[in-house]
Formats: C-alpha cells, structure tokens, sequence
C-alpha cells in the first residue's frame, strides 16, 4: 500500500477553493475511461451514503419489525407486493434489512477508520521519528499483526470485547475495534516510512537549528507532509472495513439483529434457505455488500492512479513504457521495479 | 480479506531493520536473522491472543457457566489451574506450546494436536485447489489484459478484477449454490464427499486426509469423481477471491515487461507479439507474483474460514467457527497459533526466495 510514487496532486492556487477539494481536483484532471470509472465509483458511494443517512425515510419498515397493522409479516414471502425483496424465515422485510444494513455500515467505517488513522498515523510519526529500540519493537508488532489473517485478528478482537455479540452500539464499537486493530499496522507503515523520508529533509534540519521542539517539528512539518497519502488509504479501508464486518457477521460474530441490521448476519441466515431455493434473502444483502464495496474502491483507485502521474490515464500518444492507464498502487510500484532490474 | 492492492511489506519498509543489520552480511547471515525472526512473530501473536482470550474469563466458565453448578465450575476450574495467577499460566502454556501439547479441547475433549491435524489437511486441499485456481483464472488473463492493453479486454478484465475483491467469498459460494447445485442440479451443495466416500477414504490405511490423494492412492475412481465435484465450487469461491490479485499482478507486470529494450529487440527481429508475450516478457513478470504469494497464503486462509462455513468444508475454518460458537477458547487458541506458525514460515520461505531471486532485498 505505500507507493513512495503517489503524489499530490498539482494544485493550481488561482483555481477557486472548490477546485481544489481533493475529489473534484481529480476529476478535473480525469479523461476517458478513468473518468467513468471515478465517477461510476462516486454514484455508488453517493448511493451508498445517501441510503445511509435517509434510511429511516427510505425504509418502509423497521430492522427488525416483523409484523404491521395488518397482522404479522408472512415468512419466506417472495419478492413482489407489500414487500419489495420479500421477507426472511423470520418474518423480516429483506428490503428494509438492507437499508438499514448501510446505516450501520456507514457507523462502523467512520468509527473504525478514524480511530485506526488516529492511533496509527501518531505511532507512525513517533516510531518514524524517534527510531531506536522503540522504532524497531513497534515494526515487529506490526509486521506479525499486518501478516496474521485479517479475519482472524477482528475474531478474536470481537470475543475479547463482547465475548461475541452486543447491542447496537456495543456492538458497532466491538466491530470497529476489531476492524481498527488490523488496520493500524497499514496506517502506522505507511506514516513511519514516510516520516523516516521526511526526517532527513532540509526543512526538518532548519527548524531543529532554529531551536524547534521535537513536538513542535513532528506536529507541524512532519505530519503536514506524511498524511498526503491518507485520502487514498481512507476510501481502500472502508471498503476492506466493509467486507471485515460481514465476515464477522457471517460468522456470527457481528451486531445481533434486533439491535441493528447488519448484511453479512442476514447472509449468514440466508445460507439455509439456498437449498430450498429461495434467493432473495441472501442476494440482495449480498449485492448490496459488493456494490458498496465496488463504489469505494472505483473511487481509491481512481484516486491512486490520478495522484500518480505515471498511472494517469494519458491524453496524448503513449509513449514507450510510460503507464498503465490505472493501475493499483502496488504492482505499479512492482512495475518500477521489474523494470529497473 | 487484504486490499487487492496489498505491497508485499516483506521487501519493503518492514524489515527495514534487518536490512541495516545485515548491511554488508551475505545471503547466509539474511536467511539465519530471517529465520530468527519467525520466533517474534509467532511469539507476538501466541501472546496476543491468549492475553485477549483470558480478558473474556477462563475457557472452562466460558465454555460450561450456566450447565454447571457453581461448586462443580470451581472445581473445574482448579483442577485445570485457571485460578492461578495469570502469567504463571501463560508461561506454562508456552512451555507446553514447545513440546508441541496444545492441549485438549473443552466441548469434545480430544487432543488439539490430534483435532488440527485432521481438519488442517482438509484446510491444506482447499487452499491448494484455491490457489490453482486463482493461477489459472489469473495468469491467462492477465495476459490478456496486458496485450489487449487500455482496449475493451482490458477495461473489462479490470472491473473483473476489482468484483473478485468486492465479492465477499461467502456471496458468491452463496451464488454458486443457488446457480450450480439447487437451480442446476450439477454439483452437491456443501461437504467434501458423499457420506459412502468419506467412509471409504477415512478407513483407509494412514490416510492423508487430502482426499483427492487418499482416493488416488487406493485407486478408488468413484470416490475421486465424488471428491472432484464436491471441490469445485469451494475452490472457485475461494480461488476467485485472490484471481482478481494475480490477473492485476501479471497484468502490471507483463506491460511493464513489454517495453523493455530485449523485447523491442525481439519484436525488430520480427518475432510474433504471441510468442513476445508468452517467451519474453511472461517470464520475468512473474518473479513477483511469488511473493505477493506468500500474502496471499494470509489472505487464503482467512478466506478459508468463511469458505469452509459456508459450504460446510470440515476444516480448521468450519471447526474454528463452531469452537468459537460453543466457547472453547483451548482449541481456538490452538487453531489460531496453528495459522500464525504456517503465516510465519510461509513468510520466511517467500522472503528466503525474493532473495535468492534478487540479490538487492537482501543487502
């Protein structure tokens, strides 16, 4: 994930303000294919968030409501009438299920990916510039915890927090601490690696002449300079924080269902109904992971390649080796590599 | 479940240290502080989770609280030395952990020695038959994708790339099930064998326990169908999922291959872009992809978990699952340091092959 080669991208300061926001300055510099491809990724997420926020408006009933006015929620009920995806064994709306499911999706990411950015870029910068044995005993933690299954570590993580399963909030903080802890080691990685770059800078050597404090140097010239790189990391986390909380719901390690809605639970439930050929309580939910998923990462990618100004999609000729139009950050790093050997 | 976009960390700024260690040592002096290092790694995570697990309670409140009287739990607990202090136990479980006694498990009381042997070999046949077939989805495409480059082949083979990650393994082994075996009727629904074979295969004499080699083995053709067609769909579910990683890999690569000086020299010789592609330039591209392997060996087993859950494949991963459900912190405990040793030797042996390849990571 650490492409020493992503750059920021050129910004013009007589652009007005709004240009220069990270997204629309990416778009502007978009063509052709990448461009469908960032703009088909930001429909989805807009999608995506949009059902978050409005869900209580968009959902015609509650997570787990399973019965009306009208007396209960038939079961197993196929798509079609008073229910738009059908009803699960339990009686619940599959509809309304997934709707609600990107609210608490939207909960865990933001809380998952902020803390881990949080703790990860401050051990990063004070690894990254203090170094000696603490540097060295933090890259070993990071590097067994970066190797180790993902999965396993949030497993583990959601047992030592609520020894399974939990309330809504319990529960979203249990899965975003799970999620929180395989993440800080990327985050940490990359902020060390960067630091370690930054520290041998002039600008850093000059302001410990003048007599800065260490504080002071790690506070306003090192960190300015390491995060550049977090946008990009942000929108790749939150769709890997996305797929983490569905495998724990899978697995049954997730949010209870009357406390929340939660895709990978619902999936989980519908494995049971697949013999009996019953799709729709599983392929909805399930779809509805992969299309948030596919949104979030179309936008990191396009992001990556944009800020790479060997991977942006090329508007004349192409020449020699040049780029791939878009590529992810690391084989394109691999590829300097190759090619340089 | 890592990014598709994952750098290999091993060459990059995590051994940073190693690197300034062996600064001017040969390859002898990198492998011996390499191999030194599996011990941290595993001893970081064995620490981790047993701290983690103990902050839940000990495993025997865990697994019976609520079946037992009080009296009988306190017993219990005692007799197995839970009351004791906590450190005193972790030390005596890492003395045990390197005799090899894992221990015995809560809910069924066998040997987790004995328990992960048998499930980690129907674990090992999954990944192998995922990881073939993430190969062979993987390296063709992108082939393809880097000859076809920024034309239509390519446009779709990324968006392909990228639906293989955003596919959680659980939705599409979801999606096979309805399409393959409930809609279809070609293949069975879950397990590795019909009940018949896996009794065939489990009597044998020193069976393997990979299944497909068991039947081999005996001659048994039967069961060999029987095994082949309840592997596929795993495989697939589980192979698409790193797929999407090689076919990117490769595809990188091999373009960035194609426009190197000995390729151009080929093409003014006249030699066909067909053999270009698959002489010249596929070779040295995938040098990388061992690497990103050994990643993907994390990844795969990770996957592996929701694989076996989901098409009830009794493996570690099924078995983890169900020891989680029913408590049994013993076995889970075993079954994650089992995963953390083969995540650790893996990395060492990738690691020892990047530099064996390369002589630049290792200086």
């Amino acid at each position: 994930m650490t492409t020493t080669a992503v750059t920021e991208p050129v910004k013009d300061p007589k652009d007005p303000w709004f240009r220069r926001l990270p997204v629309i300055s990416h778009f502007n510099k978009s063509v052709g294919l990448q461009r469908g491809m960032l703009v088909a990724g930001l429909v989805l997420t807009g999608l995506f968030l949009l059902t978050a926020v409005f869900a209580p408006l968009i959902a015609p009933y509650g997570f787990s409501q399973i019965s009306d006015a009208d007396g209960n929620f038939p079961a197993q009920q196929p798509p079609g009438g008073k229910f738009l995806m059908g009803t699960t064994v339990g009686g619940y709306d599959v509809f309304s299920r997934v709707v609600w499911g990107a609210q608490t999706a939207v909960l865990v990411i933001i809380v998952a990916v902020i803390m881990s950015i949080f703790i990860g870029v401050a051990l990063g910068l004070v690894s990254g510039y203090i170094g000696g044995w603490l540097d060295r005993t933090l890259v070993v933690i990071a590097d067994a915890v970066y190797a180790f299954p993902p999965l396993l570590v949030a497993i583990v993580m959601a047992i030592a927090i609520s020894g399974g399963r939990s309330s809504l909030w319990g529960g979203i903080l249990a899965a975003a601490i799970s999620i929180t802890v395989v993440f800080i080691p990327q985050y940490f990685r990359v902020i060390r690696a960067e630091t370690i770059r930054l520290k041998a800078e002039p600008f850093v050597e000059s302001a410990k002449v003048v007599g800065a404090s260490n504080i002071r140097i790690m506070r306003l010239h090192v960190f300015k300079n390491a995060t550049r790189t977090l946008p990009l990391i942000f929108t790749l986390n939150a769709s890997e924080a996305i797929l983490t909380l569905a495998g724990l719901g899978f697995l049954g390690f997730g949010i209870e269902p009357t406390s929340a809605a939660e895709w990978g639970f619902d999936l989980n439930k519908a494995l049971a109904d697949t013999t009996s050929g019953i799709w729709w309580t599983g392929v909805f939910p399930g779809l509805a992971i992969v299309l948030t998923v596919l949104g979030l990462t179309l936008v990191g990618e396009s992001i990556n390649d944009l800020n790479d100004p060997r991977l942006r999609g090329r508007r004349k000729a192409a020449s020699g080796k040049g780029g791939p139009q878009s590529t992810p950050g690391a084989p394109a790093a691999r590829e300097e590599e190759v090619s340089s050997s | 479940m890592t990014t598709l976009i994952e750098a290999p960390p091993e060459d990059g700024e995590g051994l940073l240290p190693i690197k300034k260690k062996t600064s001017g040592g040969g390859l002898g002096r990198y492998i011996l502080i390499r191999f030194f290092l599996i011990f941290p790694t595993i001893l970081i995570l064995v620490t981790m989770v047993f701290f983690l697990m103990r902050t839940t309670g000990d495993p025997i409140t865990a697994a019976l609280g609520g079946r037992l009287p009080q009296e009988q739990l306190q017993e219990r607990i005692a007799a197995a030395g839970y009351d004791r202090p906590i450190f005193v136990q972790y030390f005596e479980y890492l003395a045990q952990l390197i005799t090899g006694n894992f221990g015995t498990t809560l809910s069924d009381n066998r040997p987790v020695a004995e328990m992960l042997a048998t499930y980690g070999a129907a674990t090992l046949e999954l990944t192998i038959n995922a990881l073939l077939v993430a190969l062979a989805v993987g390296i063709p495409l992108g082939l393809i994708a880097a000859h076809r480059r920024d034309k239509g082949p390519d446009a779709g083979l990324r968006v392909f790339a990228i639906l293989c990650y955003a596919t959680p393994v659980f939705f599409s082994g979801l999606l096979f099930k309805l399409t393959f075996s409930v809609w279809l009727g070609w293949l069975p629904v879950a397990g590795r064998a019909t009940p018949a074979t896996e009794l065939a295969l489990t009597s044998l004499e020193a069976p393997t326990g990979i299944y497909w080699l068991d039947a081999i083995r005996s001659g048994n053709m039967a069961a060999l169908a029987d095994v082949m067609a309840h592997a596929v769909l795993p495989a697939l579910a589980l192979g698409l999922l790193t797929a999407g990683i090689f076919l990117r890999l490769v595809r990188t690569n091999v373009i960035g291959t194609l426009g190197k000086d000995y390729v151009e020299a080929g093409r003014s010789r006249g030699v066909s872009e067909y053999r270009l592609l698959t002489k010249h330039a596929y070779k040295p591209a995938l040098i990388p992809i061992i690497t990103v392997m050994g990643l993907q060996i994390a990844v795969l087993l990770g996957g592996a978990v929701l694989t076996e859950t989901t098409f009830e494949w009794k493996g570690l991963g099924f078995q983890l699952a169900t020891y989680l459900t029913a408590r049994d912190f013993v076995a889970v405990q075993g079954i994650v340091v089992l995963l953390a040793v083969i995540v650790a030797v893996t990395n060492f042996f990738v690691d020892i092959v990047a530099a064996l390849i390369d002589p630049r990571v290792r200086y």
